[in-house]
């Protein structure tokens, strides 16, 4: 899976594929408020489509469309976007993830929890996004023999 | 180093006690959740969910209230736990030196 597929078909079908995969991805994510979907379905679909990529092109080449070495960080900054929503509301006088106190004039309440539920669903899809992602290309890298990931840091 | 380590986890834990004694009881039949009636006239948990889940957060998808709102801190140890994940399966496989 390191090296690319030789297979033209695979290669235009995926190319294909992985824009489509990741506008699902996005509509699962922000269509989370109103059916079934939201950060854990969308994130995964939006690490699919990478897989995909990384799958048809080849580890090295598909660094082009997403590059290994920041995604570890970007599942911390994930990770921590859900908590400095909680925490905002706690500045706001609330308690903590109480998001009818978050510090945004001119909405009511309902309206913040609104918002705060698409802020913790947006760090919830980057985080298992990125945390995907980084198991991915781990379990790749630690079964070829020279070091493809430590060119891309 | 070691002292610096136990007292650090004495602190922790005299943090952990104070905020676990303040925690409402459990099953409190008081709580508001469970105080709410459905159509049939049973106090049941769900009820109040159902009952409230749009006035208060504006979103007509209920599941989805509950998760990120009523269960936001479960939905943030959910999160952490796929964080964690990740962070012990690279240091198990990584292999490469810096």
């Amino acid at each position: 899976m390191r090296e690319a597929s030789t297979s033209p078909i695979i290669q235009v079908a995926i190319r294909g594929l992985m824009p489509v995969i990741q506008l699902v991805g996005l509509y699962v994510f922000f269509h989370g408020h109103y059916s079934p979907g939201g950060g854990f379905q969308g994130g995964v679909l939006l690490a699919v489509s990478v897989m995909l990529g990384r799958l048809a092109l080849g580890l090295e080449m598909s660094q082009v469309v997403f590059r290994s070495g920041i995604a570890v960080g970007l599942s911390a900054v994930g990770v921590m976007i859900y908590a400095a929503t909680g925490l905002a509301a706690l500045l706001g006088g609330g308690e903590f993830l109480n998001y009818g106190f978050l510090p945004i004039p001119g909405l009511d309440p309902p309206a913040l929890r609104n918002l705060g539920i698409l802020l913790i669903e947006a760090g919830v899809t980057v985080g298992v996004m990125m945390a995907l992602i980084a198991i991915y290309d781990e379990i790749v890298e630690s079964r070829t023999e020279s070091s493809v990931l430590a060119t891309f840091e | 180093m070691k002292t610096l380590n136990r007292i650090l986890l004495l602190a922790l834990g005299v943090v952990l006690a104070v905020a676990v004694a303040g925690l409402p009881p459990r099953g409190d039949i008081q709580a508001p959740s469970h105080l709410a009636a459905n159509a049939t006239g049973a106090p049941v948990a769900g009820a109040y969910y159902i009952q409230n889940a749009y006035r208060h957060a504006r979103t007509p998808n209920m599941v989805t209230v509950i998760l990120a709102d009523y269960r936001g801190f479960d939905t943030l140890g959910e999160t952490l736990v796929v964080f964690t994940g990740a962070i012990a399966v690279l240091f198990i496989l990584r292999r490469r030196t810096p």
